[in-house]
């Protein structure tokens, strides 16, 4: 609860301003705490007569918390490949280890992984901990849960990291729940406070109106899940030492309770625009079909889909479920980069609710400037391709 | 078949925008509504209750007014709903929702079938699902984009993958997270508005689910918020001038500032 | 404007606008473009109970009058008028049993209408008989325990889609105006059939078909209210139902208005936007003061005729008249407002144009209209 003194409070208001969920406000001569209120503590760290506290029962703390030490890596595996979220991971895994001093450790269940072995020691791992078994080869909760779970009881990292995949987003919150540890999802960024060596993980929140900077003081391991295409892989070093642990399977470990009777592949048209936070769209600038390589490019890089504009579409170059406008689909993602796009008002209502416009296109005049957040006036075959060349240096 | 659903109130985020001179959520007349992933769940445990028979009670852990989407529940096909409301619940992260959630589940006792909505879209974490399903010792999917079939003993289900869909079969009960694609949500009955004007909400404390107090709210939650702070603003509009190379980063920079 | 609705009429506006902001809007170029009856959206209406609202509760219905017809249809319209239409037109082929039906026939019908398990279509008109209603040459002769009927009913909407069509016809072609009566024919009787579907200008999602009566049988008890009655049955379903046509054009002109006010807004020209340019603020102007109006004056006839009064043919005729004509002109504002993109199929206000011209025709023309507007005037000050 927020506790407010009255005696203590002038009702300056500063409170009122710093709460970022309108839940404390000045009224009459005190300030007054609603039901929004998330027990954050900024209004408390502001208050200029430390007029208020943050007040709550005592905070349960694990039991064994010193034993824990390490990171650990939960890596993913689908229909014979490594999910390139898992190399991402042993980057930034790699980084803090080195911070903390102690060894970076992955785990990787699936039907035949032992040959990824050596690729994930080059990626940056001490330790590689294979649970191999052809119950693995599908993705079913229970198992992989059960064996991340199992590991992590009897190796005690002090953090685990995990991809915001499809399985990362079911097993991870599962675990997190039954070893009573903190988890924070779709992680930006992860970085270790200097003074205590706890992990600081910072995300979006309210739609990325915000950012939050999350700790677990009190659990371990501290948990978190990071989206593809956040963090840089590290470059592969193939003279890199490491170990390679088979994981005992017990039967009880290869016991579920859900059967995988079909599995089915997608292809590029069956995704939803609609869902994806950033779309990189083309039109009548690309000229021909073959520009959409380059827009797939930078889609790719960005780990957003493709769209289109009706003079794309009409042409040809890509079918209709990408288009965007009036007779298309209405979107409002995240960023929405429009190449070769004039922006004629039929295109701009189907987007122009996008957190941010990036617009390029060689005609200054072009209507779609005037919705950019940030324009480009230049020959999208000039600038795409020295975009992609950026975003792929800054990744390293 | 007892199915239950557990949805959320909250602010419709969409409208949830900074304002740039205060650098706080400007919150004025932005609506509270029904988690829209939620209200897909709800459709979906109407749809099964329609062809199955049962009943499908809703429950939601909130403030007082969090009765509102409970009663909008009721309006589209829900039988009862049942609030879960505590002053000691503020504050609490997903971990200890799911606990005080799989409190009152086990309080209302024998549920066939669970449903909840992928995320809430104001944490949006994805993280209650299956927490709950840890809890409660559920077979459990999540990101479920299709019912293809139910019975009294099982479940056949379309689990949503990054590259496409595994189907799957559960037997009950069991629990599922839903995605949007799962269905198109009817729109409230005149009948069921009037149903849930006169419905009756249960209301539980952390008393009546026997909730342990260290494990409940500010004090059960795991996570911590250190600080909260705004993204690089927004600022003004801006269109690039130079050499292609000069823009590109001008915009990578600009980019960074803002992903 | 507050037009102080109740809680209950408060929410029959806002189950309707839902269904035409999620159903109706997204669904309405492709109905049209395709000529394609609304079967799910009737369907989303019907799970809605929308279709109750004008049954009895005694039947299964919410017991709303004619204010609440009127509430519901302007919101449905606002999305498409094509799909209001079907929707009114089932109300429209129940109203005769409504007003002159047995208990029987209440029982039997009205249940499934509330549900929308079953919908209604009204067949009077024919290829000789229009404004002339009395030109109509369907006969219905008794033979034994049956009725027989001959003849062909022209343009009837829902035609082909409903299963309940209440069809007037002669029963003593020499007693004249007293010569018709209602029957009621469903969809399987023998002798029943389908012609062609109509192709029309606008309203396109609404299904217009011929109705076929070849030596069509049906039980004795399909006779609705007295022999000899029919036409007297048919003014009053029809002042009952003018209302809702005219809402169907308020909901049409307000749909038009918020389409130019809108482009109005974003269109730059000459450096601004087209609504800072007196010409364009002028024409919105008078047409939001004729939706208004014409909105005030159906609400009016709408209420009024929930008091059940004896006379309601002037009020009805009024509303009619006006807010068809009303919404005719709007709708044309609207195209000319949107310039050359209103003129466009991929802007919706060139079918909401074409859409109101039958709104000026259908359920007496305006025509007709003015005349029973005259003939009741002539009555009044006598």
């Amino acid at each position: 609860m927020l506790i407010i003194d009255s005696e203590k409070c002038t009702a300056c208001g500063m409170c009122e301003s710093s709460c970022a969920f309108g839940a404390i406000s000045v009224q009459a001569d005190c300030a007054v705490v609603n039901d929004s209120c998330t027990l954050c503590g900024a209004c408390v760290d502001n208050c200029p007569e430390n007029a208020l506290r943050v007040e709550t029962a005592d905070k349960r703390t694990q039991a064994d918390f010193g034993a824990y030490a390490g990171i650990m890596v939960f890596a993913e595996y689908r229909h014979g490949k490594i999910a390139p979220v898992s190399y991402e991971l042993l980057g930034i895994g790699r980084k803090l280890a080195d911070k903390r001093r102690v060894h970076l450790s992955v785990v990787l269940p699936g039907g035949t992984v032992a040959a990824f072995a050596d690729g994930l020691i080059a990626a940056g791992a001490d330790i590689v901990l294979l649970a191999e078994h052809p119950m693995l080869e599908q993705f079913r909760e229970d198992l992989y849960a059960g064996i991340l779970e199992q590991v992590i009881r009897e190796r005690k990292p002090e953090v685990v990291l995990a991809g915001a995949t499809a399985i990362g987003r079911s097993v991870i919150p599962y675990v997190a729940t039954s070893i009573d540890a903190g988890l924070t999802a779709d992680c930006t960024r992860l970085e270790i406070r200097e003074e205590d060596g706890m992990l600081l993980q910072t995300r979006p929140a309210f739609g990325g109106n915000i950012m939050a900077t999350i700790e677990c003081p009190h659990t371990r391991p501290q948990m978190a899940t990071v989206r593809p295409k956040v963090m840089a892989p590290a470059e592969p070093d193939p003279s890199r030492k490491g170990e390679v642990i088979h994981i005992q399977l017990a039967p009880s470990m290869l016991h579920t309770q859900i059967e995988v009777l079909e599995t089915v592949i997608n292809n590029e048209d069956q995704v939803n625009i609609q869902e994806v936070e950033t779309l990189v769209a083309g039109g009548r600038g690309l000229d021909s079909a073959k520009g959409f390589a380059l827009i797939r490019e930078l889609a790719g890089e960005l780990n957003g889909a493709v769209a289109a504009s009706r003079a794309a579409v009409d042409s040809g170059w890509i079918p209709y479920p990408h288009q965007v406008g009036q007779t298309g689909k209405t979107v409002s993602p995240k960023l929405y980069i429009a190449c070769g796009i004039s922006g004629a008002v039929q295109h701009a209502v189907g987007m122009q609710s996008a957190e941010i416009v990036v617009a390029i296109n060689r005609d200054k005049n072009a209507p779609i400037f005037d919705i950019a957040t940030f324009g480009v006036v230049g020959d999208l075959y000039e600038v795409v391709p020295l975009l992609i060349k950026r975003l792929q240096e800054i990744k390293k | 078949m007892k199915i239950l659903v557990c949805i959320k109130q909250v602010p419709d985020a969409k409208d949830v925008r900074l304002d740039p001179k205060t650098n706080t959520l400007a919150r004025e007349g932005v609506e509270s509504i029904m988690n829209p992933y939620d209200r897909h769940a709800l459709e979906e445990a109407v749809a099964i209750k329609e062809k199955q028979g049962g009943v499908v009670t809703v429950i939601t852990m909130g403030p007082p007014q969090a009765e509102a989407v409970l009663r909008e529940a009721i309006a589209c096909g829900a039988d009862e709903g049942v609030l879960i409301s505590d002053r000691a619940f503020a504050g609490a992260d997903t971990w200890a929702t799911s606990y005080t959630l799989a409190q009152a589940v086990q309080t209302l006792g024998g549920f066939d079938l669970i449903l909840c909505g992928k995320q809430a879209i104001d944490g949006d974490t994805a993280q209650v699902g299956p927490g709950l399903a840890c809890r409660l010792r559920l077979p459990f999917a999540a990101c479920i984009q299709k019912t293809r079939k139910v019975t009294a003993q099982a479940i056949e289900i379309e689990r949503m993958m990054d590259d496409g869909f595994d189907v799957l079969r559960l037997p009950l009960p069991a629990l599922m997270t839903v995605v949007k694609d799962i269905n198109e949500p009817r729109v409230a009955s005149l009948k069921g508005k009037m149903k849930a004007k006169k419905a009756v909400i249960q209301q539980l404390s952390a008393a009546d689910i026997g909730a342990d107090p260290q494990c409940i709210g500010l004090a059960g939650s795991p996570t911590q918020v250190v600080r909260v702070f705004s993204p690089e603003p927004r600022g003004d509009r801006k269109i690039f001038s130079g050499s292609v190379a000069e823009q590109v980063d001008q915009l990578v920079a600009c980019l960074k500032a803002h992903l | 404007m507050d037009y102080f609705f109740t809680e209950q009429q408060q929410m029959i506006i806002d189950t309707a606008r839902e269904i035409t902001n999620e159903k109706i809007i997204p669904a309405r170029a492709e109905l049209d473009e395709k000529n394609q009856f609304p079967r799910e959206i009737l369907q989303d209406i019907a799970k809605a109970d929308l279709f109750s609202i004008f049954v009895p509760e005694e039947y299964g219905g919410f017991g709303g009058g004619c204010f609440e017809i009127v509430l519901a249809l302007e919101e449905l319209a606002r999305g498409c008028v094509g799909v209001a239409t079907s929707f009114a037109a089932s109300a429209l082929g129940i109203f005769p049993v409504m007003i002159a039906g047995s208990e029987e026939q209440k029982q039997k019908y009205l249940p499934d209408i509330a549900s929308g398990a079953r919908w209604a279509a009204f067949g009077l008109t024919e290829s000789n008989a229009g404004s002339d209603a009395s030109g109509i040459r369907t006969t219905a002769v008794e033979e034994g325990n049956e009725w027989v009927l001959n003849g062909t009913k022209q343009w009837i909407t829902n035609g082909g889609e409903s299963e309940i069509y209440t069809i007037i016809a002669l029963t003593d072609p020499s007693k004249g105006a007293r010569g018709a009566s209602i029957f009621v024919v469903e969809d399987g009787d023998p002798g029943f059939s389908y012609g062609k579907k109509e192709d029309k200008m606008g309203i396109r999602s609404s299904a217009t078909r011929e109705l076929v009566l070849k030596d069509c049988r049906i039980p004795k008890d399909r006779l609705v209210g007295r022999r000899g009655t029919g036409f007297i049955t048919v003014m009053k379903t029809l002042d009952m139902s003018r209302p809702g046509i005219a809402s169907l054009g308020i909901g049409l002109a307000q749909a038009a208005l918020d389409e130019a006010v809108t482009y109005a807004k974003q269109r730059v020209q000459f450096g601004k936007p087209i609504i800072s340019f007196q010409a364009v603020q002028h024409i919105l102007a008078d047409m939001a003061i004729q939706l208004e109006a014409g909105r005030a004056l159906v609400y009016g006839a709408a209420k009024h005729i929930d008091k059940h009064p004896k006379d309601m043919s002037k009020v009805s005729s009024m509303c009619k008249v006006f807010a068809t004509d009303m919404a005719m002109k709007v709708t044309t504002d609207a195209v000319q407002v949107l310039g050359g993109y209103g003129y466009m199929k991929e802007y919706p206000v060139e079918k909401m144009m074409r859409d109101a011209k039958i709104l000026q025709i259908y359920e007496g023309t305006n025509q007709i209209q003015r005349n029973v507007v005259g003939q009741e005037l002539n009555k009044e000050y006598s």
